[in-house]
Formats: structure tokens, sequence, C-alpha cells
């Protein structure tokens, strides 16, 4: 009996349901309705198969897993899919964030909720794609074509000044990304293949290595974002509707990460290493400058956008100390940050569907009218700043214990980002959340209702199950981590074999 | 000894004998019948094209010469006159409404756009310099007359003038570098100048390179290269606009292909001197189009500048001078075709009662008023600015892979930047269509036009599904160049 192709599956099954929807007719208010329910629905189903598909992943082994491969554009350039530990965990956030993401725009998306919900199940086929690819055209076309749904659903139902924050978005993306592209061509017409497994097998000449990394590195670095070409992301965060935020903070931003993972470190491996110090530096500053920058915000959404740059920098610090806590700490921290930042944004979207302004000045005192909210929310801000017993600390201890082996000044500036963050995330919850509730309208808002408690709650127990028992997510990835550290090893030794036969 | 006066082999040039007795059987009818024939002859036309089509891909492909070695059919001149029949049929279909609609119901239009296209079809399949300028006259000439077409509109027979006196230069230029040639190589069959060139043991001599030089700015005219672009924005506003749809497709893919012929042919042995000279041309029209068409307001101005830069392009894969290069050129032009004809036809249904209006700023709003058309101009136009998994992107995708492989990084550097560039103005139009409020809905379009679109729009959207055929029929018709 031949297996079903699995990834493929769980890939384009939104696509369907995003057919589905787009052959709606009717009623405005049906369609709308209906619309809601396909994409919630298809959604939901598609996480129970991602389930499934972890179930069934095998964590002892760092191979790849549900492998696909079919022939494609031409020879060396085929369909090929297939998962290790690293990237199931990031299918399994797409698939867990998407259904949340759709619940949260039930009611507060009111005009061409058609359109809506398509592009928010076309986003998940594009990123599972990204995730699950082994081809890097197939990775590029993925990660690119993620730039379209993105623009429509910041330009289309984001708020006042999106036209500008979307098309940022876009032209910066797309200059990293095209850079990329030209990379990726190079690979191919030298090797013939832009197989992933096959390329990390070939060792590239150290200097066109330098030439490639670069390339790559614009598009991730864009991506992540990484301090100095972070601009767009705040414009983006603060235009974009609740869940297009969501969504961007908590996978979007990962593919940058993922990238490096996947494609910089194996396939480039000397040149990696020659760039690390780079990468840290770039870090650094990022943590604390972003860090410094969220103290000033008087937008929360901006402030959570400052506070997911800072989170990135620990993440690419983590990648590039070539130590196996440093990468599973990153991975931890993407994964953590991945929650809780998809849960700050939707904290600050309850807030705006109700007093329609993002500006920390408005608010004051919301515990006495919502202290369910008051109490999720500082569980998520807990999470943000990484307090032991949230998901949080145990991927930021992983990363700094990382870098204290490799580079201590770097270890010692990212740990100032950690108090800054601290001060940051409370002092915006004293401002919106603590006092007395002065301000007039505001003694009209309500508590969390039930559609919005059902959001919350499968993150609050996740930050907080990890936070204490991340065992679950460690043993899925730490194989695959394992390989991708001695394979880097043995890439790196054979190069100075090489240079020392050379010298003879 | 071959004697001159035998018969020459007729069999490779069915399709084009069969345009030509058409059209002048064509021309008769309309003679007796009047204007009110138009219909009848455009469907007619089109019937035509189709038979064409289907000689041409039953004929030779093999590279049988005839007509005493002027003319030759082969695998790329196959390819090329298939995407030059199909531009010009589909023309001619989005045209049925315009020409109603705004008084240019003349039996001649079928028949211009019929006798332009039997000259691309023969400067495409052209194996000598003179039955090049005779297909390529043919064609320009009925283009400057179709230009001109609306002749009661003080614009469009500006736009004709215009085109006559500016491609006339061309044509001159071209022919002054043609006797050039001939006269230092002593003959104008592009074998016997390969030969002649191959045979000079110190390189061509300087006549043949000014020759050359001469040459290249003529095609370059006709393919509408920066800086011998300057007609192209006015000659695409004024013209009638599904006279603008016409030449921005056919005529196009026609000139590129007689491009590449002359160079990888007859100065096959000279790409080191001519490479350089595309690649200036190419790096020029990608910058000028990007950069300049920001600041139109007109989408035809828009277009116009658009279509320079995807000139620009398509000759990178020209510049690489290679197997790969001339395959991305021709899986290009074959792309172009699909989403700039969509995108034309959808600037068709532009209009408020029959009036069609020409600036962006009227798209505002379409997605509300007319969500599938908006839909399908929104595929068209990312896939102009090339984002993946649009047919755009595969488009540069192999004229940058030929470019990679030919060392030319810089140029393939600049080409994405551009391409970068220029995607902000095609955002532009979405950005209209979908974020700004809208404005008067336009009528319906014509069912025919309608169809159009939606099979431009799904070929555009779905072509990362099945690009091995087209990669490998465009392979087969590089190769054939190659022999």
């Amino acid at each position: 009996m031949q297996e079903w192709p699995l990834l493929t599956i769980l890939t384009f099954l939104p696509t369907v349901g995003a057919v589905f929807i787009f052959v709606i007719r009717g009623e405005d208010e049906l369609v709308a309705s209906n619309a809601r329910n396909v994409a919630l629905w298809t959604s939901l189903i598609t996480f129970v198969l991602s389930l499934v598909l972890w179930i069934g992943f095998d964590t002892s082994t760092a191979a790849y897993q549900f492998e696909e491969s079919r022939p494609w554009i031409a020879d060396g350039i085929s369909y090929h899919m297939g998962i290790d530990g690293i990237s199931l965990l990031f299918v399994l956030l797409t698939t867990l964030l998407t259904p949340l993401a759709i619940l949260a725009s039930w009611e507060s998306i009111k005009v061409r909720v058609r359109g809506y919900m398509i592009a928010f199940l076309i986003m998940e086929t594009l990123m599972i794609g990204v995730f699950s690819a082994l081809d890097i055209v197939l990775f590029y076309l993925f990660f690119e074509a993620g730039l379209i749904p993105m623009f429509l659903i910041i330009g289309i139902w984001g708020a006042d000044n999106r036209v500008y924050a979307t098309f940022k978005f876009f032209l910066f993306t797309l200059t990293g990304s095209v850079l990329m592209l030209l990379a990726i061509l190079w690979l191919y017409f030298q090797t013939g293949t832009t197989d992933i497994p096959q390329l990390a097998a070939i060792g590239f000449d150290p200097g066109w290595q330098k030439w490639l990394w670069i390339a790559f590195f614009a598009a991730f670095a864009v991506k992540i974002p990484m301090w100095p070409v972070h601009t767009w992301l705040p414009d983006a965060h603060v235009q974009a509707p609740t869940a297009g935020s969501v969504i961007l903070a908590a996978v979007l931003l990962k593919i940058g990460a993922y990238g490096f993972l996947r494609i910089s470190i194996p396939i480039l491996p000397e040149a990696s290493a020659y760039f690390a110090p780079l990468v840290f530096w770039m870090s650094a500053i990022a943590v604390v400058y972003a860090s410094l920058v969220a103290l000033m915000q008087e937008d929360m959404k901006k402030l959570v956008a400052y506070s997911s740059i800072a989170h990135m920098g620990f993440v690419t610090i983590g990648i590039f100390t070539f130590t196996t806590v440093g990468i599973e700490g990153a991975l931890m921290v993407m994964i953590s940050h991945g929650l809780v930042s998809a849960a700050l944004f939707l904290c600050v979207g309850v807030l705006y569907d109700r007093h329609h302004t993002r500006l920390i000045e408005e608010y004051g005192g919301l515990v006495h009218r919502m202290p369910t909210y008051a109490a999720v929310f500082l569980v998520f801000t807990l999470a943000n700043i990484g307090l032991p017993g949230t998901s949080g600390f145990v991927g930021e201890f992983l990363v700094l214990v990382g870098v204290f082996q490799v580079n201590t000044w770097i270890a010692f500036f990212a740990t100032t980002g950690i108090i800054l963050s601290a001060a940051y995330a409370l002092w915006m919850y004293r401002r919106v959340i603590m006092g007395a509730l002065t301000k007039e309208e505001l003694r009209y808002m309500f508590d969390l209702n039930g559609r919005e408690i059902a959001v919350f709650a499968p993150l609050v127990v996740l930050v907080l199950l990890f936070g204490v028992w991340p065992q679950p997510l460690l043993d899925v990835f730490s194989a695959s981590v394992a390989n991708l550290l001695d394979e880097n090893q043995v890439a790196l030794g054979l190069t100075e074999v090489k240079s020392m036969l050379a010298a003879h | 000894m071959e004697s001159m006066a035998e018969f020459p082999n007729l069999i490779p040039a069915i399709p084009e004998l069969l345009l030509a007795s058409a059209a002048l059987m064509f021309l008769l009818f309309g003679a007796f019948r009047g204007d009110s024939s138009t219909r009848t002859l455009s469907w007619a036309t089109v019937v035509v094209m189709g038979l064409a089509a289907v000689f041409v891909i039953s004929g030779p492909s093999d590279g049988v010469h005839t007509f005493a070695g002027m003319f030759v059919a082969d695998g790329f001149g196959v390819f090329i006159k298939i995407l030059i029949l199909l531009g010009s049929a589909l023309t001619i279909i989005l045209s049925l409404g315009y020409i109603r609609d705004h008084g240019m119901e003349k039996f001649e239009y079928p028949i211009l756009i019929l006798l332009a296209t039997l000259g691309m079809m023969m400067m495409v399949s052209a194996a000598d310099l003179i039955s090049l300028y005779v297909g390529l006259e043919l064609q320009s000439l009925s283009l400057y007359v179709l230009a001109a077409f609306r002749r009661n509109s003080e614009r469009s027979t500006e736009a004709g003038l215009k085109y006559f006196v500016l491609g006339a230069l061309a044509s001159g230029i071209l022919l002054y570098g043609a006797s050039l040639i001939y006269g230092f190589t002593g003959s104008t069959n592009f074998e016997v100048i390969a030969a002649n060139i191959a045979a000079q043991e110190h390189g061509a001599s300087v006549g043949v390179l000014f020759g050359l030089a001469f040459l290249t700015a003529g095609l370059a005219f006709k393919v509408a290269a920066v800086p011998f672009h300057m007609w192209t924005p006015d000659v695409y506003e004024g013209a009638p606009t599904p006279v603008t749809a016409f030449f921005s497709v056919a005529p196009k893919i026609a000139a590129f292909a007689v491009f590449v012929r002359v160079m990888m042919g007859p100065f096959g042995g000279l790409v080191a001197d001519w490479s350089q000279i595309v690649i200036v041309l190419s790096a020029t029209s990608m910058v000028l189009g990007a950069f300049a068409a920001i600041g139109q307001r007109n989408i035809k101005r828009m277009m116009a500048y658009s279509s320079i830069g995807h000139v620009g392009f398509a000759l990178m894969g020209l510049a690489a001078a290679t197997p790969e290069g001339i395959q991305g050129l021709i899986l290009y032009l074959t792309l172009y075709l699909a989403m700039n004809i969509g995108a034309w036809a959808i600037i068709l249904t532009m209009r408020r009662g029959t009036v069609l209006v020409e600036s962006i700023d009227d798209l505002a709003g379409m997605a509300k008023n007319q969500p599938m058309l908006a839909a399908a101009m929104a595929i068209f136009m990312f896939s102009l600015a090339g984002i993946p998994p649009l047919a755009g992107f595969f488009a540069k995708f192999y004229v940058l892979l030929a470019a990679l492989d030919a060392g030319l990084y810089t140029l393939a550097v600049i080409g994405v930047l551009s391409a970068v560039v220029g995607s902000f103005y095609y955002l532009r139009i979405i950005k209209l269509m979908y974020f700004d409020e809208p404005l008067e809905k336009f009528s319906a379009p014509a069912r025919e036009v309608g169809l159009i679109v939606a099979v431009a729009a799904v070929f555009t959207l779905l072509f990362f599904l099945f690009p091995a055929p087209f990669v490998a029929e465009a392979e087969l018709a590089a190769n054939a160049l190659f022999q």
C-alpha cells in the first residue's frame, strides 16, 4: 500500500479550504459567516493532521521524515518535501496559531470577510510549505509568495497608515529575497541541483561561500528582522490587523532564523563561522537598542514589536554560538516567542476591539473591570520577560549559557536585554492594568468573552507547561540539532585538512 | 549546378503563403462588402491564423532553407511563430468591442493586423538581410497605419506619425548597417556572412563591426530598448488601446526573434563584440523601465515603461549568448505574452459607458466593484513584478539563471534590484484596486474579453504546476539556433 503524502496534504489542505470559500455564493452576511466557519474548520483539521505528524514522528533520528520527491521544474529542481525535528516544531506552531488567529478575527473583521479568510488560509499553506521544503527553489517559492497575502492583509484590513506600512514591508522583504534568489541560482548552475540535503553534502569554496552567505543573509536578516533592517517591523505590526500581527510575529519572523538553520549553516559552514562575530554584534545591538526603544513606546503594539526584535536578537545569538545549548535555546526562544508574542498581540487586540486605541495612556486601572484579562495579560507579560516557570525562561537561559562559553561580552549585553525587558514590559503592564480606574469611558469595558477565553486558554497552558516541562520540545529537535552541529564540525574539519594539504 | 530559375520549395512557407493569400482575398471581400463586413473578417482572420498555426506546427522544423537560402523553417521559428499568431489572434478578438464603440469598424483593421503578422513571420524566418528587411518593413508599415487608425483622434494620428518618422529612421539605420555588412563580407546571406567572419584571421574587419553596431541599433529600436525607446511611451499612449496591446506583444516578440537570430546566426562568432552592447541595452532598459514608470499616471504610458523594463530583462538572456540564455529569453517572451495580454485586456475593460478611461487612479476600488477582474489584474501585476509562484517569476528565473551562468553577475544584480524598484508601481495598481475607496463602476466587460482575461489569469497563476513542458519546448527552440 502506498503511503499517504501527509506533508503535501497538510500543506495544501488550507488552500483547498480557501478554494471552498472562494466559491461560496449568496448574501453578504451568509457568505461572511460561512467563510468564517470554513476557515476555522479547515485550520482545525489541519492542526489535528499536524498532530498526527507529530505522533508519527521518530524523535530518535535526525534524518528527514515524511519525505516526498517529485520531478518539477527541471533536473535537480524537484518538489522535495520533508521535515526533521527543527521543522516539525515550526509546522506545529503554524497550525496551532492559524485557528487562533482566525478565531481572534471572528468579530473584529467585518468587511470583506471572505477575502480575509482566504488570505489567512493561503498564508498557512505557504508557511507550512516554507518549513517543509527541502529544495531551495521550492523554499524560495513559499518564502516569497507569502508576501502576497501579507501585503493584502495589512493593506486591506490594517489601520490608518496601512498603505505606507505594507509597501515598506513588501519592498524591504523583496529586496532581501531577490539577492537570495541570485545565490540560489548560482548554487544551481554550479552544482546542477537545488536539493538542500545534497547541497549540504557539497563543500563550496570558502571565498564564494562568503558572497553566497551575504546574499542569503540579506534575505533572512530582513525577515527576522535584525538591526539595522528592522524598521519595517514596527510599522507593519502597528498597522496590521491583530491576527496579521499574530502570524507575522509568531511565524513569519521565525522563517529567517529557520533559514539560517536549514540553509546558511549546513550549506555554507565556513562562511557561517566567519561571519558569526558580525551576527553576534548585530544581535547584541538589536537586543539593547530595541529594548531601549521599547521602553519609550506609547503604542502597545509598537512596544511588543520592538520587544520581538529584541527576542529575535537572542535567537540569532543562540544559533551562531554553534553549541548544542545555544541552538536548542534559540529554538526554545523561537517557540516561546511564537506563543508569547502572539498572545501579547492578541491581548492588545482585545483592548483595541473594545476601546479602539492602542495608546498606553488611554488606559489604566483595567484590573477593576477585567480581572480575567488582567491575569492572562500578566502571564504573558512575565513570560515575555523570561520569568522562571514560563517558557520564555528556558530558551533565554539556554542561549545565555551557550553564548557565555563563546563570547562573554555578548552574554553581558544579552543579559542587559533581559533586565530591560522586565522594565518595559512591567511598566506597560502597570500603566495599562494597574492603578485606579480614573478614565470615565473605561468603566464600560467588559471582561473576556467565551471566544476570547478559548483563544487564550491553549496559549496560557502551553506557556506555563513548557516553562516547567520543556522536555517534549527538546526531544523533538535534539537529534536534529546534534546532527546539524556534527556535520558542521565535519565540514569545518574538512576545510582545515584541505588547507593543510594545500600548504604542503 | 543548381539553376536560379528552379521553382522554390514552397512547403516550408505554407503558413506565410496562407496568410498572404488570405489577406488579399479578405481585401477584395472587404472592398466589395464595405465596412459592415469587419466583424466577419475579424473572425475569419482569427480562423486563418489558427490554420496557419496548425501548418506551422505540422510543417518542417529541421532548418530547411528555401527561396534560394533566404527563408528558413526551424524549431526556433516554429515556437516564435506560434506565439506571434496567438498574440495577433487574441488582439483581434480583444479589439472587436473597441473598434465598434470608437468608430473604427473599418474592414482594413483585421487585414492590417494580418499583414503585420505576415511580416513578422517572414522576418522570424529570414535567413538573409534582404528578406529580413522586407518582412520588417511589411510589419512596420502596417503598424504605422494601425497606430493612426483612429484618424479623427489627434493623439492617434500623432502617434502614427511619430512612429512612422522614428521607425523610418531606425529602418534607415538598420539598412545602412546591412549595406556595410554586405560591403565588407560580400553577401547578405546569414550563412555566408558567418562563414566569412569565421574565415577572417584577425577577427572581423572594422567595417563589419560598424555595420553590426548600426544593425544592433536598428533592432534595439524595434524591441524598444533604452536608449532607442523614446517612441514607446508616446506611441503606446496615443495609439488606440487594442492596437497598443498588439504592439506590446506580437511585434515585440517578432523583433526579439529577429534580434536573436541575427546575433546568434551570422554574428555568432562576434559574441564578444556585440554582447557588450546588449549588456548596456539590457541594464539601461531595466533601470529606466523601473524608475520612469513610477511617475506615470496614465496606465498606457505606465505599461509602456513596464514593457521597456521587461525588454531589458529579456535582453539579459541574449546578453548571455548561450543556449540557456536564448531558452530563457524564449520563455520570457512566452510568459510575458500571457500576462501582458491579460493586463491589456483588463485595461480595455476600463470603460464607463463606451468611454475608455486611462488614468491609473480610475482603477480605485475596483476590488469592490468588480472583484473577479480586480483579482485577475492583481495576478497580472504581481506576475509582472516577478513574485512567485506566478508565471512572471519563472520568466525572470530562467534569464537570471542564464546570466549568472554566463558570468554576468553585475547585470543580474542590476536586474533584480530594478525588479524591486519596478514592483513598486505594480503594487500601486493593486493598492488602488484593493485599498482605496471605489469610484464609479466600470461597465461590464464583453464576453470574449472576460474569457481571455480568465484564461490568461489561470495560466499565469498555475504555470508553476506544469512548467516542464514549456521549458522543454523552449529548450528545443533555442537549440535550433546552435546547430
